[in-house]
């Protein structure tokens, strides 16, 4: 290789000739025209545009040149570099487009083909309901309160209003928990939780509780021992039993839809005077729309105030339960309770993630 | 309450146009919900009452055959062959002349049968569905019709019945009188109370009475009947009523005390007067007493039932069921009617502890009207001599006296306020009036009170509010307003709730379905499971009366019904089978205390709140998973992969990673599990679950699958992390290395890992171990782990001289832990 202080003959510099540089081109060409595909273009890119390619071994001669002539080899050189670049760039187009016309299409699958490998999950209808309800409440203004399963047989019924003997009590066929007399209970409503929330909250108390309950039913097309019921309570001054056909009626707008509102029905409860069943107004019910029963509710009995420690003349409140599954039931048009209980993963799975 | 609309018509004078439909809606409104409304079968044609005027005993059949000439109103008697022998000559009789189509689309012609002619048939209950009496046909009493009138009209036939449910609070409702007074209420028509009938004064006793127990009974009243026809049966209607009503009618005396419970709502008690022995006493039993009932049970007495006695000793279960020994028979002609007012919660608990449910207790648990007894008993005696001859004795023995109902005192607009609308000026007033109420406006300061006595059948009305539900719903609920309560700003969900809807979504979306779990067990459940006898989970909360006898228990854990589900879900063909379960379980302490029981007329103390709480055994929050057959299923891309031990220990900690808690793991032996493949989750060292494959004597046990994996998280034991601390990613590039270290094959590799972290210092971004091998090349008891480490400096870009270094240190804490070599 020559050196800048090296006596040379400029014409000794042969790769710097227009001929030379003309032939480095037309090689080029050639070269690029012949490769048949995107990977033999980048095989020969190298020889022709790379760093030991000829005209990039001239561009490293040029200092020979004498200074006069530099600049007219410099012009030379860069055209033809332009032009094996252009030529390049035409032909990787060109394949290019030949790829995508051929190659891909050779490469396509089928994607329609399943892709199953891992199964699929799925939230029980339950849970997504009471979580579907417990957020309608909550955008109101409530909180979720909670309680346990198995409860003080004075939290399910003695500070609800319920005496000893009577047979209100009864009517809630109890499943009792041994030994006889041991004040405990298997929930037989949502309902204690509303006293727990009254003895350790605030007031004012706007709650709603999800959650399981049980009573002594065998499980059937439309009864089952353990179910779910959610239960809202309110209590502040100057509650009433408009209030609490207001919110029933947003909650039914809510679950149902904007024609959707509710009746009330005269009816009994220990823990709620007056009380009252409500019929919601279902547009989708079977056979046309009309007027389903849905729980119960009324105005929270003072007695129960009392027992919480809440004076009755200065607070009152309104109170209301309804039952999940029984709600799905009509909602969703499941015709089988049993269907809610047995954990089949064809009923579960077909929900997804919300009911 | 099953109740026909022709006794109701008895005693309110509803509009003759009033369809059932509408009277059943009254109901409705008025809070008595409607069950069924049972309308008459179709009758259609001919149906007239006929009298029997002769009957030829046809001979030479298999069975007893009839021919009759019956008078049905025409001029010329019918002949009819009938193969019921309960009827004589002058009977009246139910005749279906040809035309006539029964219940059923029973059509009537004349036909030949028996060598006659047969022109139309003589009707049984049955035929008419008016019962399910097949013994023979029916016969009218008494004077109740002519022949030729229409049987339909005489036996009631077009009478529709509307069967009740009766909230506890309106025991009046269990009776014609209760319900004639809420439809008189809900028509505005008027109403004829039966319970004001007008009873004779009498100062002479009808049999010596001695109440000891007070309390028990408030009022014992007795009246006594004598020289009755014995054979006299009852007559046609009140038979006829009764059925509707849904009893059976079984002899007058029986049938007159139901009527009497049904028309009025007092239940009342017949003994025979010459099988009595002496005084009756009316106490509490004493221990070891028996009495054989009317149902020829011989029971044992408990100190809290109430009896009845004469010098025998109990002769009767008050209010529950009447003694074997005083019954009335075919052979009583002297009856001593009982009407009591027996204490409502004694009651209750007698019926319960007996399990004798009765029409009887149903209506004393919820309270008689005390003011009925006299009347109660005078009808009673009135029917029974009026269809069964005698006579009334002028005696009458009552014992205790009606209480007088104490008065409310309420502001006269608290219904406005409690409705949230304004009634109309004296809507208070009349309503109650109108219930019976005894009103009187202005407090004695003169404000706007009113004092209300309620009536005697009325027990429930004991507090403003109580009078209240009367105003608002005989207004009418339906006119009360619909408004939103001020809205007051909530704090959303709790840190706990989120986290369980993350964790039931971080399950669901990694492939796990949920199912909701029986929390009901078997004790023999624990004996599959492997458990040790001391093992806590075998201590147990038990049901006294479980639906399924063999499962009285609530589970200590979720595993039980979450692999019950599985079970069901392979044996109905899935292969596949990935459950997840969130639930609470039962966990009793080991020494509970005592269930305080607390008064409820006021907040109890801090100190009996937390007793009750203390009290019941702790209910954590568990989440559970099961999962069966391939979690990567073969397909067209290849192979498929079985469930194994590490995607349960992995379910574990995709529930950690859920709600932000590191869960160590550490082995154990522990059932159900395999002892060698389960995993205890600990979180600083305490355990908070487990997680593995099941033992295979618990895959036998149970009929699993082989290689049932299952984990089990108590989500109440993990820290709640409010909020997370941001970490600092850098932007410098990493600097990779990665080692393989030999180790005892028992060191865990959680273990090295762990000591690679510590060795290497902050540097160590990233460890990640990346294969196992054992093998011939490093021998045997030995196992080679791989590691990439992946160091990094949060400020500058590290160089591979610092790199090495933390490297190095990382290999020397292994080296100097767990005697560890590096592989080169």
């Amino acid at each position: 290789m020559s050196g800048p202080n090296d006596a040379y003959d400029p014409k000794q510099v042969a790769v710097l000739t227009p001929e030379a540089l003309a032939q480095a081109v037309e090689d080029a060409e050639k070269a690029f025209a012949q490769a048949v595909d995107l990977d033999e273009l980048a095989a020969v890119k190298p020889a022709h545009l790379g760093d030991r390619s000829p005209l990039l071994t001239a561009r490293r001669e040029i200092g020979a040149l004498p200074p006069k002539a530099r600049a007219e080899a410099g012009k030379r050189l860069n055209h033809s570099r332009t032009a094996v670049q252009a030529a390049f760039d035409q032909r990787r187009a060109a394949l290019a487009v030949e790829r995508n016309s051929r190659t891909l299409r050779e490469e396509a699958v089928d994607v329609t083909l399943p892709w199953d490998r891992v199964p699929v999950g799925a939230r029980h209808p339950i849970t997504a309901l009471c979580e579907r309800i417990a957020d309608v409440f909550v955008a109101m203004g409530y909180e979720v309160a909670e309680g346990p399963e198995l409860e003080a047989e004075w939290f399910n019924f003695d500070a609800l209003n319920f005496p000893k003997d009577h047979p209100a009590r009864t009517m809630q066929d109890s499943f009792y928990v041994a030994p006889e007399g041991s004040g405990m209970v298997l929930r037989t409503h949502t309902s204690p939780v509303q006293i727990r929330a009254l003895l350790e909250r605030e007031l004012p108390v706007y709650v709603v509780c999800p959650g399981r309950t049980f009573r002594t039913d065998a499980l059937d097309a439309t009864h089952t021992p353990v179910f779910h019921q959610i239960e809202g309570l309110a209590v502040d001054k100057g509650i009433t039993m408009a209030h609490l056909k207001g919110t029933l009626d947003a909650f039914a707008r809510a679950m149902f839809g904007d024609t959707s509102r509710i009746r009330l029905r005269p009816s009994f409860f220990p823990f709620t005077e007056p009380s009252a069943e409500p019929d919601v107004w279902f547009p989708e019910k079977k056979g046309g729309p009309g007027w389903v029963e849905w729980g119960g509710c009324g105005m929270v009995n003072p007695n129960v105030l009392r027992a919480c420690g809440i004076d009755p003349d200065v607070y009152s409140g309104f109170a209301f339960g309804m039952g999940i599954e029984r709600t799905l039931m009509f909602r969703n048009g499941i015709a089988d309770m049993r269907d809610m209980v047995e954990g089949d993963v064809r009923f579960t799975r077909a929900f997804g993630m919300e009911a | 309450m099953r109740v026909p609309v022709s006794w109701l018509r008895d005693h309110v004078a509803l509009p003759e146009r009033l369809t059932v439909v509408e009277v059943a809606d009254a109901f409705v409104r008025a809070g008595l919900e409607v069950e069924a409304v049972h309308q008459p079968g179709p009758v259609s044609g001919p149906l007239v009452v006929g009298r029997v005027q002769e009957i030829e005993e046809l001979t030479g059949f298999a069975k007893p055959i009839r021919y009759c000439l019956v008078d049905d109103g025409e001029p010329a008697p019918r002949g009819v062959i009938c193969g019921a022998t309960n009827f004589a000559v002058g009977d009246l009789v139910v005749l279906a002349r040809p035309g006539t189509v029964l219940p059923g689309d029973f059509a009537i012609a004349a036909r030949s049968a028996y060598g006659r002619t047969s022109d139309g048939m003589i009707c049984s209950a049955a035929e008419l569905r008016l019962g399910d009496d097949h013994t023979g046909i029916i016969v009218l009493t008494g004077d109740a019709a002519a022949p030729g009138d229409s049987a339909v009209e005489v036996l009631g036939l077009d009478d529709a019945v509307i069967e009740l449910a009766v909230t506890p609070d309106r025991g009046y409702c269990l009776s014609v009188r209760g319900l004639a007074r809420e439809l008189a209420i809900a028509f505005d028509v008027a109403y004829a109370d039966p319970g004001l009938l007008e009873v004779p004064q009498t100062r002479v006793a009808a049999w010596p009475v001695r109440v000891e127990d007070q309390h028990g009974c408030r009022r014992f009243l007795i009246r006594q009947v004598s020289g009755l026809d014995a054979a006299a049966g009852s007559p046609w209607w009140m038979r006829r009523r009764l059925q509707l009503a849904g009893m059976r009618p079984i002899s007058l005396a029986v049938d007159v005390t139901n009527y009497v419970m049904l028309e009025l709502g007092q239940p009342m008690h017949a003994f025979d007067a010459t099988k009595l022995d002496g005084d009756l006493v009316v106490r509490r039993a004493t221990e070891g007493e028996k009495l054989t009932t009317l149902d020829g049970v011989c029971r044992e007495l408990d100190p809290d039932d109430m009896v009845i006695c004469d010098s025998t000793g109990p002769v009767s279960l008050a209010a529950v069921m009447g003694g074997e020994s005083t019954e009335i028979g075919p052979q009583t002609t002297s009856l001593l009617l009982e009407a009591a007012i027996w204490d409502p919660a004694s009651v209750a608990r007698a019926a319960r502890r007996h399990k004798l449910p009765s029409e009887a207790a149903r209506r004393f648990e919820r309270g008689v009207d005390p003011a009925l007894p006299p009347v109660a008993a005078e009808l009673a005696a009135t029917l029974l001599t009026r269809y069964g001859g005698g006579e009334i004795l002028p005696g009458r023995t009552d014992v205790g006296a009606r209480s007088a109902q104490l008065p409310v005192v309420l502001p006269i607009d608290l219904p406005d306020r409690i409705a949230g609308r304004t009634y109309e000026r004296g809507a208070t007033v009349h309503r109650l009036s109108q219930i019976g109420c005894a009103v009187q406006v202005g407090g004695a300061d003169g404000s706007t009170t009113v004092t209300v006595v309620p009536p005697s059948w009325r027990p429930d009305l004991t507090q403003p509010a109580d009078l209240v539900e009367e105003v608002l719903r005989l207004e009418g609920y339906d006119t009360i307003p619909s408004e939103l309560p001020p809205a007051p700003p909530g704090r959303g969900l709790t840190a706990t709730q989120r986290r369980r809807r993350t964790v039931s979504r971080a399950l669901a979306g990694a492939g796990y379905v949920e199912v909701l779990p029986s929390p009901f067990v078997s004790a023999s459940t624990w004996d599959a499971f492997g458990l040790p006898e001391d093992d806590p989970r075998r201590r147990t909360v038990a049901l006294l009366n479980p639906l399924e006898s063999d499962r009285d228990q609530l589970a200590t854990t979720l595993l039980p019904g979450l692999l019950e589900a599985l079970v069901r879900n392979v044996a109905r063909g899935q292969r596949e089978v990935a459950l997840y379960a969130m639930a609470q379980v039962v966990q009793p302490h080991a020494n509970a205390a005592a269930m305080p029981d607390p008064w409820v007329l006021g907040r109890p103390s801090d100190a009996e709140i937390a007793a009750l709480i203390g009290a019941l055994p702790a209910q954590p929050l568990h989440v559970g998973t099961v999962l069966a057959g391939h979690w990567e299923r073969p397909g067209w891309w290849g192979p498929g992969r079985s469930v194994t031990w590490a995607d349960a220990v992995q379910a574990a900690r995709l529930v950690g990673h859920a709600v932000d808690v590191d869960l160590a793991v550490r082995a154990v032996a522990r059932p159900p599990w395999h002892p060698g493949r389960c995993a205890q989750l600990q979180v600083d060292g305490q355990p908070v679950g487990f997680a593995g494959e099941l033992h295979p004597a618990v895959v036998d046990a149970l009929g699993l699958p082989p290689g049932t994996c299952a984990m089990e998280l108590d989500l109440d034991a993990l820290p709640l992390t409010d909020r997370h601390p941001a970490p600092v990613v850098s932007a410098y590039p990493p600097v990779l290395q990665d080692i393989a270290l030999v180790v005892d094959a028992a060191v865990p590799a959680a273990d090295l890992t762990t000591t690679l972290r510590r060795g290497a210092g902050e540097l160590l971004e990233d460890v990640r171990l990346f294969d196992v091998y054992t093998g011939d090349q490093i021998g045997p008891g030995k196992r080679s782990l791989a590691f990439a480490l992946r160091f990094r400096a949060p400020d500058r870009t590290l160089t591979a001289a610092e790199a090495t270094a933390a490297r190095d240190a990382a290999v020397t804490a292994a080296i100097e832990t767990h005697g560890a070599t590096l592989r080169s």
